[in-house]
């Protein structure tokens, strides 16, 4: 257990932050009104944003041990614990996900009409167990919470969704349970492997043989890919995405499909390096596949909510490829480009959502124009438009920069296959922003369309904020990360170095 | 004290036949069985914590039985309770059909008392024909008589169980010298390699696999569930099971290790079941039918426990079905809630139910959810533990078989709710359940919930129980 640091100042504040919003769901459960379910659930929402701070304040950048860590059994029997913990790979991802609730509260003000209690009730809940995916250190834990999640996020979907929503949250839950239940079977397999325990560090950087890494490797990828999603596993996105309201899309995108990327730097690099150095180069391709596939299909889209869902896909193919390239300025990068992408998509899907409240319609061509009317909406719009194809200056330059310097690092050849992919990001960046600003000489009638009220720039600014700071100052940012990463790194490296020590022993 | 439950469910059964002469209306009627029913539930707590063996050596009171006693009786008042107007029953009948519920109920408790094959024959049948009498007693609106065909299916496929059974024993009989069950697994225990040894104890398992829906014994299911009126299948679904799990326990832990034919043809019953049944639920409209196709992929996985031949084996066994039972009676809960003249439920028919009635589409979503093994409800905890146990001794193909099959039955149960929440209600009538049925569903859910967020004592306390009877 020395990879643990329990820090006295704070006992208990990852139980807090994970409790706080289930303790609000489970009190708005008996409440029948609406008014007090917005207030009741953006306090509740921004009380663990604040909360959440002093994990920043008091983080210690210099060691690449769990922080925080909190730890009871759970389960004897079988040995299941309830511990959680942080570290460099997921201190940021726990930040992005508290600070993003408050502000998805607040875009589904007015949006959502009809059960707003119970609507609250599901993002309480989605916000206690996405910190919990983040937090947890025991596998069965994790398990728990990444399964839980499906339930209110597919109640998003079913309820609050658009005219398909029947479709795409069916396909939404299939598609992510699915890719799980070989999940399931590989930690029950490491549990019995690894002397009955299901802490995760104690799973990490054992000698399994390479047949059982390649298999569970596998199960992990087909997990973790699909949450991603990763190129033939996409075609959930672009359905949920579509139909899910406002607030839902923002979720997806910000958070939940950070998770799959966690995934693979918590538990598919510790826990079976051997394979993920055989089969890397394969998801590397996958990625670039994913880069170029998600850039043309967004180039074609009339519907801007898939645009934004279809870029999805191009930019955390980058996050894949910065991951598996394997070096410092790759993983470095990508992690930052799972923290960017989740600030800029978030915020271009409030951005549709707000342009959907007013025209009902989420057609490029019906918001065409509406620039000359919506003069503060599009200065946020284009600055989110530029973040998002990694404009410099702006978060998304950053960490885009480090993923490629670390794939140039690992081979020019995918270097290359890669850059179009920037390319084509401008290109339907560029398009949809023209459309919306200025349009054509045939735009609707938009005169009618009144800009945004407070409240809705209240929502934006903090994003265009974290833009900003990211994009002309990301230290900060990467310190937070850096040691945790060198440490996998090291790991890593070590591992296979002693793997060849072994292999040159038994040859001789 | 020692035999005050089933005294209690004779006493109860006596009183119903007093007020099936007269001509008592519904209502009197149902407020007797629930007290009766609660009264049973309180005799078997009393006697809890009795020990003893009665008439003969063939009839044991032990931790287990008396567990089992309870979580029958337990599982029986909830029925009593949702199924509380009986709008599925002809309404001359109410009094025997309670009769018939509680003779069944008494069966079964005796059932899980029995330690000698003549006592598990006679109780079995008690129960079974009981049943068989259930079945028919729904009220024909529809005039298709289709509760006859499911009585006479019932009947059928129980008797040919039955004769199965009754053939096993006859050669534990003829192989061993004795009736009584310690003594018979003694003496089979050492001839495990003599094929009617297997022979007799594979068809001695067969009268429990029928009871509990296992493939090849499960032919009965959709057909009785979907004849039978919503009350009698809410029973059928979840108490004779309880005992089932309980009986297949008792016989199968007292094979030692040697019996390697008899853990194949488990083997290849579980998987059978699980695919079986999650295939063809895939297609039903009928909600019950599904959720019949649904138990015997759940009783697949039940078997996953039992083949382990483990105390721990046993114990999630145990805690898995008691899960079950929970989860299927909330199912039922709504089902039964939701049929207006107690017709059968399409799976349309719950279309938009949580704008109909928001209490019944929660515990309906929790049920299916429950019961596709999402966490943190007690079904997910009960399948890992299953999953867990199997891959500990080894059997990695079950397990990732058993896996695949959770993600195939996600689909069904997630369509059921897919339709409760996300369709329209059109001009569907508003549902609005009596505070019983309210109250009841409040207490399964929070069973459903508190069994899987802290299994610990649960298995614990199963584990402890198991122990006794080893």
């Amino acid at each position: 257990m020395d990879q643990l640091l329990i820090n006295p100042d704070y006992p208990h504040i990852l139980s807090t932050l994970i409790f706080l919003p289930l303790a609000g769901a489970v009190l708005l459960l008996f409440v029948r009104n609406e008014f007090f379910a917005r207030y009741w659930a953006l306090g509740i929402t921004t009380l663990t944003a604040l909360l959440s701070i002093p994990l920043i304040k008091a983080f210690d950048i210099t060691t690449s041990k769990y922080q925080f860590v909190e730890q009871v059994s759970w389960i004897k029997s079988l040995n299941i614990q309830y511990v959680l913990g942080i570290d460099g790979i997921s201190i940021l991802l726990v930040m992005l996900t508290t600070f993003i609730m408050p502000l998805c509260v607040l875009a589904s003000w007015s949006y959502i009409k009809t059960r707003v209690q119970a609507f609250m009730v599901c993002l309480l809940i989605m916000e206690c167990a996405m910190l919990g995916v983040f937090m947890a250190l025991d596998f069965v834990l994790f398990y728990i919470l990444w399964e839980a999640m499906l339930i209110p996020m597919y109640m998003l979907i079913a309820i609050w969704g658009g005219p398909r929503k029947i479709y795409a949250s069916v396909k939404f839950f299939l598609y992510t349970l699915a890719g799980s239940v070989m999940l399931l079977v590989a930690i029950i397999w490491l549990y019995i492997n690894n002397g009955y325990s299901f802490f995760i560090p104690d799973m990490m950087w054992q000698n399994y043989s390479s047949t059982a890494q390649i298999f569970l490797f596998l199960a992990f990828f087909l997990a973790f890919a699909i949450k991603v999603p990763m190129f033939p596993f996409h075609t959930w996105l672009p359905a949920a995405h579509v139909e899910a309201p406002t607030a839902g899309s923002v979720i997806l995108a910000s958070v939940l499909l950070k998770m799959g990327t966690y995934g693979f730097l918590r538990f598919a690099i510790p826990i079976t390096p051997e394979a993920t150095m055989t089969l890397a180069p394969a998801i590397l391709w996958l990625s670039i596949a994913g880069i170029i596939y998600g850039g043309f299909t967004a180039l074609a889209q009339s519907d801007m909510k898939k645009l934004i869902a279809y870029s999805s896909v191009g930019h955390m193919g980058f996050v894949t490829l910065g991951i598996f390239v394997l070096n410092t300025n790759g993983v470095e990068g990508a992690i930052l480009q799972m923290i960017n992408h989740g600030i800029t998509t978030g915020a271009l899907f409030l951005c549709i959502g707000m342009i959907y409240e007013r025209t009902h319609s989420r057609e490029l061509r019906d918001a065409t124009g509406v620039g000359k009317h919506m003069p503060i909406y599009v200065t946020f719009l284009t600055f989110f438009s530029l973040s998002s194809f990694g404009f410099p200056g702006t978060n998304s330059f950053v960490g885009e920069f480090l993923i490629l310097a670390g794939t140039f690092e690992h081979s020019i050849w995918l270097a290359m296959a890669a850059i179009p992919g920037a390319l084509l990001a401008a290109a339907y960046m560029l398009r949809m922003l023209q459309k919306i600003v200025w349009g054509g000489t045939d735009n609707p009638d938009q005169s009618w369309i009144k800009d945004l009220n407070i409240r809705e720039i209240v929502t934006l600014a903090p994003f265009l904020f974290f833009v900003f700071w990211i994009g002309l100052g990301a230290q900060p940012f990467i310190d937070l990360i850096h040691v945790s990463v060198e440490n996998l790194l090291n790991n890593y490296h070590g591992f296979h170095s002693q793997v060849a020590v072994v292999t040159n022993l038994l040859i001789q | 004290m020692q035999f005050l439950p089933e005294l209690t469910l004779l006493g109860a059964g006596l009183i119903i036949f007093i007020v099936s002469l007269g001509k008592a209306n519904g209502d009197t009627t149902r407020n007797i069985a629930i007290g009766l029913g609660a009264a049973i539930f309180g005799a078997t707590l009393l006697s809890y914590c009795q020990t003893g063996k009665l008439f003969f050596n063939a009839y044991q009171i032990d931790l287990f039985s008396q567990v089992f006693k309870t979580l029958i009786a337990g599982a029986m008042f909830v029925v009593i309770l949702f199924g509380n107007k009986l709008k599925g029953i002809q309404q001359k009948v109410h009094p025997e059909y309670y009769l018939f519920m509680f003779m069944s109920a008494l069966g079964l408790m005796m059932l899980v008392s029995s330690v000698e094959l003549l006592a598990i024959f006679v109780s079995l049948e008690l129960s079974s024909f009981a049943v068989y009498i259930m079945v028919p007693m729904r009220d024909d609106t529809g005039k298709f008589r289709f509760q006859m065909e499911a009585g006479i299916k019932y009947l059928l496929f129980g008797v040919t169980a039955t004769g199965f059974m009754l053939f096993g024993m006859s050669y534990m009989y003829g192989l061993t010298g004795s009736t009584e069950l310690s003594v018979v697994i003694t003496k089979l225990s050492t001839m495990w390699n003599n094929p009617a040894a297997v022979i007799a104890m594979m068809m001695v398992l067969a009268g429990f696999f029928y009871k509990l829906a296992i493939f090849p014994f499960h032919f009965w299911v959709p057909d009785v569930y979907e004849g039978a009126s919503n009350e009698t299948t809410a029973f059928i679904a979840s108490v004779p099971k309880l005992a089932a799990v309980a009986m297949l326990i008792r016989l199968v832990s007292l094979i030692n290790g040697e019996g390697q034919a008899i853990l194949n043809v488990l083997m290849v019953c579980a998987v059978a079941s699980m695919f079986y049944g999650n295939l063809s639920a895939l297609v039903q409209k009928d909600v019950k039918r599904m959720l019949g196709f649904s138990g015997i992929a759940h009783a697949g996985f039940v078997l996953l426990g039992i083949l382990t031949f483990q105390i721990t084996g046993f114990a999630n066994a145990m805690y898995y079905i008691i899960g079950y039972v929970l989860m299927n009676l909330a199912c039922f809960l709504v089902i039964c809630t939701v049929s207006k003249n107690g017709e059968n439920v399409m799976i349309d028919d719950l279309s938009g139910l949580h704008k109909r009635s928001p209490i019944m589409a929660f515990t309906l979503a929790v049920g299916l959810f429950a019961l596709a093994g999402i966490p943190p409800f007690v079904g997910f905890m009960g399948k890992f533990m299953l999953l867990a146990g199997a891959l500990k001794e080894g059997y990695m193909l079950i397990v990732i078989l058993a896996a695949i099959n959770t993600a195939i039955a996600i689909y069904y149960y997630l369509s059921v709710v897919r339709v409760a929440y996300a369709s329209d209600p059109e001009d569907r009538a508003i549902v609005s359940p009596s505070i019983l049925t309210n109250a009841t569903s409040v207490f399964l859910l929070a069973a459903i919930v508190i069994m899987g967020v802290i299994p610990q004592r649960f298995v614990d306390y199963a584990t402890n129980v198991v122990q006794t009877i080893m």
